[in-house]
């Protein structure tokens, strides 16, 4: 059994038992997770994910999810990197406060955040700028409701990339001449490239997967506000299962496949030499 | 001449209190103390990144108490080097004549001129992984060096260096201040190093400070 790197003590009788049940612990929980993809690619046959793709409305779904979290990804590290710098570097009244409300859409049950959306979008102001701007059942509500959740999970990955970069670099830079702004887009930005990813990978795969809060702030309306989340609980609900085992599938894939990339860079750039093109 | 007049600084429980000294332009000063006595508060404080609670710093005529780092002009060289990462040696050396929008011929020339003087040409372009710790200690000092500071703040620049590079740092410390005169305040915790480098030793012990001329 592979153990602690550097760790090569011989084993005794009761460290092996202890790693046993170790590794059968865990080992449980990565089968099943393995059993429930291998079940889905099981259960689908290579014609259904090609009547799958054909479908208009699913294509349609497709079109709008690529788009709804590559705009949400962007909207998240805009928001992400200030705050999560400021949150980690900054001792401002109320930052105690302004911490715990960024982790509230962590922990809401995704259908309130939908729920007080729609709520919000009733108010005087609300509906005013629906006037202008509807956002509700139209597709910047989709993005607006991935936004809020997708959001909170890149800020709370930029506040901890934030933490883990010493302010040392910076406070050098400001005794060699730069200003506040310059410190941090000369030297912490950066530095803080690999957290960024992190950051936009997870904000994406988030907006991906997020489903409560669009079916009741958008709706599930094939054609307008249809994402794949909702094409695999339309397509479930008119029992048609093959389909939304297809559409799950694709899904699963590209979670991986972003999983994937994150990994790979991510190891690349731990290793210290930039790669050099 | 850096001047410290009746300094006081709290961080958290711990202060310093009333702290005074002067050391005469071209000095090398060093500063030692126990560890937790409050050396890189000190050192911080003169460089600007921590705020004081009353006393004035002043560099000749100017008092700098309230001004930003940028504008002190002084030389910081942190414990840990605090290398910037993502930079070439080059880059790293010609930092702070790139924030102040110097010509670039201009910058390649005091680049090239302090890493021959540092013995670092080779590394120019390298990136900072993999370098040695006396290495990433004389690019730290060709960074601080490069826009010519009135006066440069070591904070341990020896300590976790090998004794025959230790050695060789310390004949570079000397050359740096016979070349250009800078006034230099150094922390240390080895009486060695003060014996050869310093003509000033500045003692810190519970928050007080005794100053010894050497």
């Amino acid at each position: 059994m592979n153990r602690l790197a550097g760790d090569h003590a011989p084993l005794s009788g009761s460290d092996r038992r202890f790693y046993a049940v170790l590794g059968l612990i865990g080992g449980l929980y990565v089968f099943l997770l393995l059993a429930m993809l291998v079940a889905d690619a099981a259960y689908t046959t290579p014609g259904h994910l090609w009547q799958a793709l054909q479908s208009p409305e699913i294509r349609y779904a497709i079109r709008l999810s690529l788009l709804s979290c590559t705009l949400t990804t962007l909207l998240s590290l805009w928001v992400a990197v200030p705050l999560g710098y400021l949150l980690s570097r900054t001792r401002f009244p109320g930052r105690e406060i302004v911490d715990l409300i960024v982790e509230i859409p962590i922990v809401l049950p995704p259908l309130v955040v939908g729920l007080s959306l729609l709520i919000l979008f009733q108010t005087a102001p609300g509906r005013a700028l629906e006037q202008f701007f509807p956002v509700t059942y139209a597709i910047p509500s989709v993005i607006l409701a991935q936004f809020m959740v997708a959001c909170a999970f890149a800020v709370r990955t930029m506040r901890t990339t934030f933490d883990q970069l010493s302010p040392r670099p910076e406070q050098v830079a400001l005794t060699l001449g730069c200003h506040r702004a310059q410190a941090f887009w000369l030297v912490a930005f950066p530095a803080a490239r690999r957290g960024m990813l992190a950051a936009a990978t997870l904000a994406w795969a988030r907006s991906l997967g997020e489903f409560g809060p669009i079916l009741v702030f958008s709706g599930a309306t094939r054609f307008k506000t249809e994402v794949l989340s909702t094409t695999v609980f339309l397509e479930l609900s008119v029992g048609n299962l093959e389909a939304a085992v297809a559409v799950s599938l694709l899904m699963v894939v590209t979670a991986v496949a972003a999983l994937f990339v994150l990994r790979h860079w991510g190891r690349e750039t731990a290793l210290g030499e930039p790669r050099r093109s | 001449m850096i001047t410290v007049e009746q300094l006081t600084i709290s961080a958290g429980k711990f202060a310093l209190r009333g702290l005074s000294f002067a050391l005469p332009p071209g000095s090398y000063a060093v500063l030692m103390g126990r560890t937790g006595s409050g050396k890189t508060t000190l050192l911080e404080a003169i460089c600007g990144l921590r705020r004081v609670e009353s006393g004035r710093i002043r560099l000749g005529t100017d008092d700098m108490t309230d001004w930003p780092p940028a504008r002190r002009n002084i030389g910081f060289v942190p414990q840990d080097a605090a290398l910037f990462p993502h930079l070439k040696v080059r880059e790293q050396l010609g930092f702070s004549l790139a924030v102040r929008n110097q010509p670039v011929a201009l910058i390649r020339q005091r680049v090239e001129e302090l890493a021959g003087w540092l013995g670092i040409t080779p590394l120019l372009e390298r990136s900072v992984a993999g370098l040695s710790g006396g290495e990433i200690q004389r690019i730290a000092l060709g960074r601080a060096l490069a826009f010519q500071p009135r006066v440069l703040c070591l904070d341990e620049p020896l300590g976790a260096l090998d004794e025959e590079t230790r050695d060789a740092m310390c004949r570079l410390l000397e050359e740096i201040q016979t070349r250009t005169g800078v006034t230099v305040l150094h922390i240390t915790h080895s009486s060695a190093e003060a014996e050869r480098l310093a003509d000033c030793v500045l003692q810190l012990h519970d928050g007080k400070l005794e100053v010894h001329h050497g």
